[in-house]
């Protein structure tokens, strides 16, 4: 069942964020956590109207910098931004001209002549957005920087358990797979805790990162621990490169290890929700016949993502309204 | 010419003085230590009460990046910056381009050193050809030269059978072999030290382990061979317990700290600028733990040496993400302030135990003339302002590079004057105008 | 410390049969309900809207649609740092189709018209309507765009030091029109 409409004039502890960038998780209070979501339903609603647009964001540039290769969360963004009226600047950085010797310094400083209002970074450094945060005055918004964080995946994903769930307080949430190099697991991990889900990781020792449980969460190598009475289970899917790095034997191994399997998921909650950011490996992190199961639902993410960005493009701009008579 | 210092507390451990004294300097070397000394035709210099007078700081671990890197330091800026931070002398290291493996490039330095006339620059020589870690350097003509070590600083000597040649060859001249003591496979492309805070930051780590096993690899080789083997920049605490067991089996093995490790932790790669690249060095800020262990390494004497490491790069290099930044940080104007503030005025450690660690020590290890103030001995000084109010300001550093994270720090300690061969190369205006106002305001 | 008097200009009862009064000028000017709409503004004009429709279903039998409009998005005043506490923007509820329907916008208080203004813009990216009209509960002049109620409550002049405050049952516990005087804004 949806959430329903809100007709009490409810007056939120804060109503804009307090940073001018999104630059991870982290950074986020509950509040403020809570305002994006609620701001994202909002913004969902708009995806149904004939004319799939509002005025908020007319006369804003954002610019798309994307030095990884992404078509979803590019997309998605473009989608957003055009839907708020914004002009949108897509720049896709090939790695050559970053072996041609232009930092992303030398880059942000470029982008600063034309005074964008957001840039929306994604980089294959850690940390990359806190730099540019450094030298432009633009609004940032992370789009994932390398190991780090991906601050509007968790958002998204977070909405989407939300929808379905009612709440995200008290829930236990089981976190299977490559947590040392994922940044989308990290957010959420942060995102998560934040809001008082019970949260587990599981993965083998050699992909933990150090000092996890500094994280306030339960840390596994048992799949069947992690996922007894799951409301919710998000895999991730196991690179190829990580086998070459000795991070663990052989995909087999790692299936037969921590695949999510059909017995196993008799383990979780009858109601469980099973995530995947996608694309699967099918027979790696999740057994065929689980993809294609009951539990693992074919979820709504595409317009989630889109109204999850919709939403921090708005707060993030200055959307907020201030005290002004009818 | 002679000069009188007269009044000054005098602290020269190796000839066991703490006290007040008069120090005659006789043209570039030090007449006479004694209380009460007569002029005799010398320039008297009255020493201002609280300044205490020291025998020249050594920093044996500095790269000048001369010849090749100029954008980053020559000679010249750095032994400016080695005087202001009261170092008479420093050891340079040899990863220059191209690097110090002939006598050639060493003739180099020393000729650049010879033209500044400022501290007194002591070159290490690298180990192999190139720092490549397949052929040993020409050790004998680089030490004939004017090297007074040889390290592949940068990274650990290539292998173990490398490192033992090293130390046989190089142990029968009396140079140390130093080491940048780390397990190449363990370390990965890491970027810093492997705990929470690189976990948070999505950073990759290397652990504490990786620089303690090239420090048990060294120990056993110097066991084997008998030559001495110092670790330079010592950083974890399973390093320090791997030193001592060694001390004390008697194998002739020193060490090194740098002021940043018993300063700073892993937190500064959050706190106060996330991903600020002056907080990243090889070996890596670590945790509490082994900061905290350095320092009581320090104040039970298992440290030998301070030495700052000092690796200068320039503002461009270093404004970058924090994958693609250069490991370093200058050091050498900071060294004196951080030391006398977080190890002498912390209670941890007596300025005679500073003087071992910044002088003494140093000089022994490299087989350099320095740390006394002994009759004979050149007038390298250095005089401490142990009470004045220092703030670090990166801007007005004399180093070419200003990469260091204790910029805006506030800290209680400073140098007042540093004389080298018996010329005052740096004097501290507001030092010495500050201790003289204390004087007279006791009057 | 602000010094306010505050006067009660419509209780609960006046409320009341201004509601009725109106229905029946709706009624009127339409010439019934037949193709006629609802759509109230913010959170109090969505709780007249839905009072007019009962209203309107007893005089006439006939069930009128009534949707909500939020027009946050479309406010030409969107700006970084708000000033006091603000209501979270929530989801439009306009669930029928509003071409070639007469749309009666509902507002609790008409001001300076740029609510109404961006209710218009919104309310075209919805369909084409065949007409809007405008009810109020209260209007209080100082208008700064050429807007216009069709139907009014309530004239009440006021100074623009003044504030209009309508409180409902719905929302706030009681149904009352208060004219607050503050000495500091």
């Amino acid at each position: 069942m949806s959430a329903t409409v809100h007709d009490v004039d409810r007056q939120t502890a804060i109503t804009s964020l307090r940073s001018k960038d999104l630059l991870g998780i982290s950074d986020l209070i509950p509040e403020e956590i809570t305002l994006v979501l609620d701001t994202a339903d909002a913004m969902k609603e708009i995806a149904s109207r004939p004319i799939k647009k509002v005025p908020a964001l007319r006369g804003k540039t954002v610019v798309n910098l994307f030095f990884e290769p992404s078509t979803r969360t590019r997309t998605s963004f473009e989608i957003a931004e055009k839907r708020l009226s914004a002009d949108t600047l897509n720049i896709a950085i090939a790695t050559s001209s970053v072996v041609k010797g232009e930092t992303l310094a030398d880059t942000a400083l470029n982008l600063e002549a034309m005074r964008p209002d957001m840039i929306v970074l994604r980089h294959s450094s850690s940390g990359a957005c806190h730099l540019l945060s450094r030298i432009c005055r633009s609004a940032i918004i992370n789009a994932g920087d390398g190991m780090h964080e991906h601050p509007t995946q968790a958002l998204l994903d977070a909405y989407t358990i939300r929808e379905r769930k009612q709440r995200l307080r008290g829930l236990k949430v089981a976190i299977v797979g490559d947590l040392l190099h994922s940044r989308v697991l990290r957010s959420n991990i942060l995102l998560l805790t934040k809001m008082g889900a019970d949260v587990w990781v599981c993965g083998p020792p050699t992909l933990m990162p150090a000092d996890i449980r500094r994280f306030g969460v339960t840390a596994t190598s048992s799949v069947d621990a992690a996922v007894k009475d799951a409301d919710v289970i998000m895999l991730l899917r196991i690179q190829l490169e990580r086998m070459e790095g000795a991070f663990f034997p052989s995909l087999r191994e790692y299936f037969n290890v921590f695949g999510m399997t059909e017995a196993r998921l008799t383990l979780a909650r009858p109601d469980v929700m099973i995530m995947h950011p996608g694309p699967m490996n099918r027979g790696v992190e999740i057994a065929s016949e689980v993809a294609d199961g009951p539990y693992s639902v074919i979820l709504d993410q595409v317009a989630n993502g889109v109204a999850v960005r919709m939403a921090v493009l708005y707060l993030l701009a200055g959307g907020a309204e201030h005290e002004e008579a009818a | 010419m002679k000069r009188l210092l007269k009044g000054g507390r005098v602290v020269d451990p190796a000839n066991r003085i703490d006290g007040v004294r008069d120090v005659l300097i006789d043209g570039d070397r030090i007449a006479r230590v004694g209380a009460d000394l007569p002029a005799d035709g010398a320039t008297v210099i009255e020493i201002p009460g609280g300044l205490v007078v020291c025998p020249g700081f050594i920093d044996m671990h500095v790269h000048l990046r001369e010849p090749g890197q100029e954008h980053k330091e020559t000679v010249a800026t750095g032994t400016a910056a080695a005087v202001a931070g009261g170092f008479t002398a420093v050891a340079c290291m040899p990863n220059t381009t191209p690097v110090n493996d002939d006598a050639n490039v060493t003739t180099y330095i020393l000729d650049k050193a010879r033209e500044a006339n400022l501290a007194r620059v002591y070159p290490i020589g690298a180990v192999s050809r190139g720092s490549q870690g397949e052929l040993l350097a020409d050790i004998g003509d680089l030490r004939k030269a004017g090297c007074v070590a040889i390290t592949d600083d940068g990274h650990p000597t290539k292998t173990a059978m490398l490192l033992r040649r090293a130390l046989e060859y190089a142990g029968m001249f009396g140079m140390p072999v130093i080491e940048h003591c780390e397990d190449p496979s363990l370390k990965g492309d890491a970027v810093a030290h492997e705990g929470y805070y690189a976990a948070s930051l999505g950073l990759r780590g290397m652990p504490g382990a990786a620089e303690a096993l090239g420090v048990e690899r060294g120990i056993l080789l110097s066991e084997l061979t008998g030559s001495a083997f110092h670790v330079a920049h010592m950083s974890a605490r399973a390093s320090l317990r791997a030193l001592r067991k060694g001390k004390d089996a008697g194998v002739r093995v020193t060490c090194e700290v740098a002021p940043h490790h018993f300063t700073l932790t892993d937190e500064a790669l959050a706190i106060p600028v996330p991903y600020d690249t002056n907080t990243k060095m090889n070996p890596p800020l670590r945790e509490a733990a082994d900061r905290d262990a350095l320092l009581d390494g320090i104040a039970d004497g298992s440290v030998d040496a301070i030495a700052t490491d000092h690796a200068p790069h320039h503002y461009d290099e270093k404004q970058v993400e924090y994958d693609r930044a250069p490991f370093g940080i200058v050091g050498l104007e900071t060294a004196v302030p951080l030391s006398l503030d977080r190890l002498v005025h912390a209670g941890r450690i007596r300025l005679s135990r500073l003087v071992e660690l910044l002088s003494v020590n140093p000089a022994r290890i490299l087989n350099v003339a320095g740390g006394t103030l002994s009759e004979g001995a050149p007038a390298d000084i250095t005089i401490l302002a142990p009470d004045l109010q220092v703030r670090i300001d990166a801007r007005r550093l004399r180093s070419r590079s200003k990469n260091t994270p204790f910029d805006g720090w506030e800290l209680r300690g400073g140098v007042a004057a540093t004389f080298v061969g018996g010329r005052p190369l740096f004097v501290n205006a507001e030092a010495v105008l500050a201790m003289t106002a204390d004087v007279a305001g006791a009057l | 410390m602000p010094d306010s008097k505050s006067a009660v200009v419509m209780d609960a009862d006046r409320i009341a049969r201004t509601l009725t009064r109106i229905a029946h000028e709706i009624v009127e000017r339409n010439k019934g309900v037949e193709h006629v709409a609802l759509v109230g503004i913010r959170t109090r004009g969505v709780y007249i809207a839905r009072r007019l429709a009962r209203t309107l279903k007893q005089i006439t039998g006939d069930e009128v649609p009534t949707g909500a409009l939020d027009i946050t998005l479309y406010r030409d005043d969107l700006m970084r740092n708000p000033v006091g506490p603000q209501p979270v923007i929530r989801r439009t509820e306009i669930p029928f189709s509003i071409d070639n329907k007469t749309i009666l916008l509902v507002d609790d208080v008409l001001y300076t018209g740029r609510t109404t203004r961006a209710a218009l813009d919104a309310l075209i990216d919805f369909g084409r309507p065949k007409g809007i009209q405008l009810i109020v509960l209260v209007d209080r002049g100082h208008r700064e765009l050429p807007i216009k109620a069709d139907y009014v409550g309530k004239n009440l002049p006021t100074n623009p030091e003044e504030s209009v405050q309508v409180r409902l049952q719905e929302t706030d516990g009681n149904d009352e029109v208060v004219l607050q005087q503050e000495a500091t804004v």
